[in-house]
């Protein structure tokens, strides 16, 4: 990075994330980050940041082009832009809104100061790293096995084009050392995750749209901040009504099921899920369950209980219950967690999620502890 | 970190050269120092405007970032990046071929011949690298004496109006500050009666003229428009009566000036980038021509230079295909009266005096036109119809945009609008004393397009920041005369 433009990058920056900053609430709780969430990054729509100046309005206007057609014909491919009309000084974007590209750390960094999030104190156990290879480049000299083709028949086509050897009926293409190009390769170091998130959600006939969007857009959050705190990590998921499964990330919100509760289902499936695979000395495991609450059975209720204060919670960071609200109201099990446990358990992390807007505040309940 | 950027002795033999047979060629170019740079410099610099001293605003950090995105991207790339100052300097990417580096070499010389030898390049600062350098340690101090952010937030305000500049200022005569109170002088004067010598001071009593001169310049004062001619600098009307603090009025002479600077490039971007590309592909097709192993590469780089897409102006295309059409003319006597009058289009096609002209021609055309002259002069029902130009225009209905007509006025008017005032509304000062409140009115000169509402407000409201009164614009707004105006506090929308 060149020395003088450090400084106006970093304040552009800065800018960025005070605007950030200023929306995140609003970003929080209408889901519009998601989806446009890539590997590394988010993409966020900021309202103009940039010098605004008297211009003309360049919105759905017409110019002056080249080319084939004839009037009443569509301007086919590479449609106007709007605001890049000629001779203009400096290049005017013609959009409302600017998209930045904010990686997820500068994210969950943002969110943190936000929220005031306290890091989270790893459970002491060492980070392992595993390498992969990725093709990023070209050179003259390689394998064969990684031979570019494409590449290749390109420059042998220039240079016998330049020698006068290509015939075009008689299209011979024969590469010479000198053409070959190859695929080259870096090693990239992947930290291995240390860190287990197990979602557990209601799915039984009262979750509707709306709660699951909650849970959905709850999670995010959560998966964007604790992920900046530990080097890797891996989330699975669990829906239960009567019986539990594990799912994918994608069947997890997009469900739907029906039938009764039987939250202790989800439990016993998530015990069975760390025996199996997360060994409590070497992973941080958090545990997060969304249900509206109603349970089916007081005796299953206490099953959960046992479930939780014998096994779940021992061995994990946290264990996180967010009750959201359904159609059919607010239902007794958040009540009973705090009767069996107290309202001020060590391990246990309790939110009402009562609608969209309520997700900040369960964010930083959850995550305020630095657990 | 320094790294060498001077070009290899086998780049600056090549430089040299090149720049020997332009020269015969006819191009008058200061002398031009190259320097070799990667791409993050050069996006740097291309961020900067190109140069690499400029005063610190986060505006160049998120153009930076643009640019290296878009490189990054694949979706555009710059080659080269030339200033115009004395000497040239021009900055090269070091991971070009050979053959690049010859053609944009080519380029570049182009590019150095116009800055030195255009017009409307006459009046800028040809040590601009040291004036931005000024202005950059002024900004800094500024910084330092006031703060970071009161300091940035008036520069983006001010920013905001750097567009409000008048492109003739530079070249107009302004009349002496002595004429003006003449004139001034003798708009007071009171008309005396006529007297005898002996009984002037009777028929025409002393305290009388008096009275009557004050009561003329009351009137004067009060009736007397100010400003008396709508002022196109508006930022020079600012810097002149605006409530500014002497580090303010600084800031605002600074953007002044740098938008002057960069004015004529963006009066010239079609003639400049058509001269440049003319000149590179001259020099390496036929005054310096490359030889049979490089011409593939060239003709690969040169497609993509004028490639166009159907619903663009590509400038390099343009602006080289109509120099080029303007040669074809000169060259064959196709001027004057007898071949305007001539309407028989076989005889306009085979006409040829054999005048060999074009090139002649050519200079005058570099030496005094700017884009607008350049495309009214020479852009005919010829040129227009082969080279396939259209209007397009969007159709709401089926949101799509539609080429609306191929008519050689429609096409030409519209594109001399775009043209106009380099591309910017032509924006005035009417009255700085506006309902004598000491409030200011702008008038917008409408010509068939709205100003972008949204943006109006926002400037408004910087205008506020600087004019520290409430500021007021005249517009059309689909075709309606409106007020739009700014409080301090509201804004502000009325017909008038």
């Amino acid at each position: 990075m060149p020395m003088k433009m450090e400084s106006d990058l970093n304040r552009f920056r800065k800018i960025i994330k005070g605007k950030v900053k200023k929306e995140l609430r609003k970003f929080i709780s209408n889901g519009d980050l998601i989806g446009r969430q890539g590997k590394k990054q988010v993409t966020i729509p900021l309202p103009r940041i940039d010098i605004p100046k008297f211009q003309f309005g360049t919105d759905q206007q017409g110019g002056v082009g080249q080319g084939e057609g004839e009037p009443g014909d569509e301007v086919s491919q590479g449609q106007p832009q709007p605001g890049e009309g000629e001779g203009e000084a400096g290049d005017q974007e013609g959009q409302h809104t600017l998209e930045v590209d904010v990686t997820l750390e500068e994210l969950a960094q943002i969110l943190g100061e936000e929220l005031e999030l306290p890091n989270i104190e790893n459970k002491g156990k060492k980070n392992v790293e595993d390498k992969h290879y990725k093709y990023t480049g070209i050179l003259r000299q390689g394998p064969e096995s990684l031979k570019h083709f494409r590449r290749t028949y390109k420059e042998a086509l220039k240079r016998s084009i330049s020698l006068g050897t290509y015939d075009p009926n008689d299209p011979v293409i024969v590469p010479i050392k000198e053409d070959k190009r190859y695929r080259s390769y870096k090693v990239i170091n992947e930290p291995i995750a240390n860190a287990v998130i197990l979602y557990m959600m209601d799915v039984s006939g009262s979750m509707g749209d709306e709660q699951k969007e909650v849970v959905r857009l709850t999670s995010f959050w959560l998966d964007t901040w604790l992920r900046t705190q530990y080097q890797g990590i891996e989330r699975r998921y669990i829906i239960h009504d009567a019986t539990a499964r594990e799912v994918d990330e994608d069947t997890f919100y997009r469900t739907k099921e029906s039938g009764g509760t039987l939250i202790s289902s989800a439990y016993k499936l998530a015990v069975k899920m760390i025996e199996e695979n997360f060994n409590p000395s070497e992973w941080n495991i958090y545990l997060f369950h969304f249900s509206d609450g109603d349970n089916w059975s007081g005796n299953d209720t206490a099953d959960c209980m046992k479930l939780l204060e014998s096994t779940l919670m021992p061995v994990s960071n946290a264990f996180c219950y967010g009750q959201v609200e359904s159609r059919y109201g607010s239902g007794q099990f958040l009540r009973d967690l705090h009767k069996h446990f107290g309202e001020s358990h060590e391990q246990l992390i309790t939110s009402q999620i009562k609608d969209r807007d309520a997700i900040v505040d369960a964010l930083k309940t959850f995550l305020g502890k630095g657990k | 970190m320094l790294v060498d950027t001077r070009l290899s002795p086998e780049l600056q033999e090549l430089a040299d050269s090149l720049a020997e047979k332009a020269r015969e060629a006819g191009l008058d170019f200061f002398e031009t120092i190259f320097e070799m740079i990667d791409y993050n410099q050069l996006a740097e610099i291309a961020a900067y405007g190109g140069f690499p001293t400029r005063y610190p605003h986060w505006r160049f950090g998120m153009e930076y970032e643009r640019i290296a995105k878009s490189y990054t991207y694949g979706l555009s790339i710059i080659y080269e990046m030339v200033i115009n100052t004395d000497p040239c300097y021009a900055y090269l990417l070091r991971a070009n071929s050979m053959v690049f580096q010859k053609t944009v070499i080519a380029h570049v010389y182009g590019h150095c011949d116009f800055f030195k030898n255009n017009y409307w390049f006459s009046k800028t600062n040809r040590k601009m690298l040291d004036q931005m350098a000024n202005h950059a340690s002024i900004v800094k101090r500024l910084i330092e004496d006031i703060g970071h952010d009161e300091v940035e937030d008036f520069i983006d305000s001010v920013l905001s109006l750097e567009n409000l500049i008048d492109i003739n200022a530079p070249f107009e005569q302004k009349i002496p500050q002595e004429a003006g109170d003449e004139i001034a002088k003798r708009r007071l004067q009171v008309p005396k009666m006529e007297a005898k010598k002996y009984m002037d001071s009777y028929v025409n009593p002393k305290d009388f003229l008096e009275d009557q001169r004050k009561i003329q310049q009351d009137k004067y004062n009060q009736f007397e428009k100010f400003p008396a001619e709508p002022a196109r600098d508006v930022l020079s009307f600012l810097l002149e009566f605006g409530p500014l603090e002497q580090w303010q009025r600084e800031i605002v002479r600074i953007i002044r000036n740098e938008a002057y600077y960069f004015a004529p490039q963006g009066q010239t971007k079609i003639i400049n980038e058509g001269w440049a590309t003319y000149w590179h592909s001259n020099m390496m097709t036929k005054i310096a021509p490359l030889n049979d192993s490089e011409i593939i590469d060239y003709c690969d780089h040169y497609a993509g230079v004028v490639a166009t897409s159907p619903g663009q102006l590509n400038p390099y295309k343009l602006g080289v295909e109509l120099l080029k059409h303007v040669k074809h003319r000169w060259d064959r006597g196709q001027f004057g009266l007898d071949y305007i009058h001539c309407d028989d289009p076989k005889e306009r096609a085979s006409w040829d005096k054999q005048l060999g002209l074009g090139d002649e021609k050519l200079m005058e055309v570099r030496k005094f036109h700017n884009d607008i002259t350049f495309i009214d002069e020479f852009l005919d029902e010829d040129f227009c119809h082969n080279t396939k130009m259209f209007l397009y225009d969007y159709d709401p209905r089926t949101n799509r945009y539609i080429i609306s007509s191929r008519d050689f006025n429609a096409i030409k008017q519209s594109l001399l609008r775009q043209l106009t005032n380099f591309g910017q509304p032509i924006i005035s000062v009417v009255d700085g004393n506006y309902k004598n409140r000491g409030e200011l009115l702008l008038h917008h000169q409408h010509d068939g397009m709205d100003l972008k509402h949204e943006f109006t407000l926002e400037v408004l409201r910087n205008l506020y920041k600087v004019w520290g009164r409430p500021v007021h614009i005249e517009t059309l707004v689909e075709d309606v005369k409106r007020k739009v105006s700014f409080d301090g506090s509201n804004h502000q929308v009325e017909k008038i």
